[in-house]
């Protein structure tokens, strides 16, 4: 009987095309993600028809689901400059390292006794760091501070980044340059504990909040 | 899968010497598999949706006594929320012991879905919802500028016609239910929203409807 032959094919596949789209995606993935700092807490938020994105220049206050309130400045130079202001306010003293460390942080959510030794934490264990969040009440209203501080060294380094727009014959509008101010809640969290942080804004008559949201369809404008 | 081409000694060619035929063909299963590791991370790690921000201008806290003889709310609605429930009252608010025309004011539950809480701010924000179609109608047909068409629904928002609305809520309410409620008065048209504290009379009202 004649064997029948199994025609013999090679085994390996060309894989060129397939390691072209490959790397294509790659470089795609890795040019379109965007890397931010580490944030101590993670926050679910609710979402909204919002279409605003967040502005650059802001204040923002987090809120977990248990109700510790965190602190975030964008503005490197206004965070140095709110940092020795707040340092000199309570009595805390922060060496040079310590200032530029800070000023590349991002959220942070302690005392001010607590913040040197936060400061010094490495990266990855701050998230672990045991705290109690900004304390807020009216003993001790350190938010109230840290946003009447920030939003002053916000709006001066606003202003010289305004100025310099301005000769550069650009034509800026100075609204761009002033801090916003946002409330990053979860959506777990109650109300009542956002309130007191809107209350606290309020009292420094900053009336104008922005809520944290995640986007969802808008039956209004359906594109 | 190397495919480097092996010469199988050297003891039997025939004097002549013959170049190294070497395959052209590289293995490149392990760069193949650096590549799709490297996908897998950048598709897992990065989020395209960057988080939105919805502005809410509260009141300014002022300490002058409010003026007896500002207008009356008439075309408000009053929005009571407590965890996950959602209840409202149009107009003024009667407590049990001042009752007002219709006796003292109830409370009506309703819902966030579209044809709950959507439904009942549409139809009490009939004047601008209907005036706003008009106008869009203006703009597709190339009557009404963009430009005028937003002007036009910022003062169309503010006038005494339009639907006012009051969110008060209890201590049991989550900030999910208060962005939601918000949205949908925004998606509702409404120019003036003003979240302010509950009195003791509705948060008694709103406590016996919940126990129901």
């Amino acid at each position: 009987m004649p064997k029948i032959k199994i025609p013999k094919s090679s085994p390996s596949i060309d894989m060129t095309p397939m390691v072209d789209l490959a790397f294509l995606l790659v470089t795609f993935f890795m040019l379109a993600a965007s890397f931010r700092p580490s944030e101590p807490v993670t926050v679910e938020t609710a979402s909204s028809i919002s279409d605003k994105v967040i502005p650059e220049n802001n204040i923002m206050v987090t809120l977990d689901t248990d109700g510790k309130v965190y602190f975030n400045l964008t503005n490197p130079e206004a965070r140095k400059e709110a940092l020795n202001n707040m340092a000199s306010l309570y009595k805390v003293s922060f060496n040079e390292e310590q200032i530029e460390k800070f000023a590349l942080m991002s959220t942070f959510g302690c005392t001010m006794k607590e913040l040197p030794a936060y400061i010094d934490l490495p990266g990855d264990s701050r998230k672990e760091f045991k705290t109690e969040g900004i304390p807020l009440d009216s003993l001790d209203n350190q938010l109230k501070n840290w946003i009447s501080y920030s939003q002053m060294a916000a709006l001066n380094t606003g202003k010289t980044a305004y100025e310099e727009a301005k000769q550069k014959g650009l034509a800026p509008d100075a609204d761009d340059f002033k801090p916003k101010f946002i409330i990053r809640a979860d959506g777990k969290s109650v109300y009542k504990k956002a309130e007191k942080v809107i209350d606290v804004f309020r009292e420094l008559n900053l009336n104008n909040l922005n809520f944290v949201t995640s986007s969802e369809f808008n039956p209004n404008n359906p594109n | 899968m190397a495919e480097i081409a092996e010469s199988g000694g050297g003891g039997h060619d025939k004097g002549k010497k013959r170049a190294k035929k070497s395959s052209t063909r590289v293995d490149m299963t392990p760069m193949v598999d650096l590549a799709f590791l490297l996908l897998t991370f950048f598709v897992l790690t990065s989020t395209f949706s960057k988080p939105k921000v919805m502005s809410l201008a509260y009141p300014a806290k002022i300490d002058e006594p409010v003026d007896k003889n500002a207008p009356k709310l008439n075309n408000g609605i009053t929005f009571l929320l407590s965890k996950d429930k959602i209840f409202y009252y149009t107009g003024e608010f009667y407590p049990a012991d001042r009752p007002g025309k219709d006796g003292p004011t109830k409370l009506t539950e309703t819902n966030f879905s579209a044809s709950g809480l959507r439904k009942v701010l549409a139809d009490l924000n009939s004047y601008v919802l209907l005036r706003k179609e008009g106008m869009v109608k203006k703009v597709k047909a190339k009557q009404m500028a963009d430009t005028t068409y937003t002007r036009e629904l910022e003062l169309l928002k503010g006038k005494p016609e339009a639907l006012k609305v009051l969110v008060k809520t209890d201590d049991k309410a989550l900030c999910k239910n208060f962005i939601d409620l918000i949205d949908e008065v925004k998606i509702a048209e409404i120019g003036v929203i003003a979240p302010v504290p509950m009195l003791p009379a509705e948060l008694k009202l709103l406590e016996t409807q919940l126990k129901k």
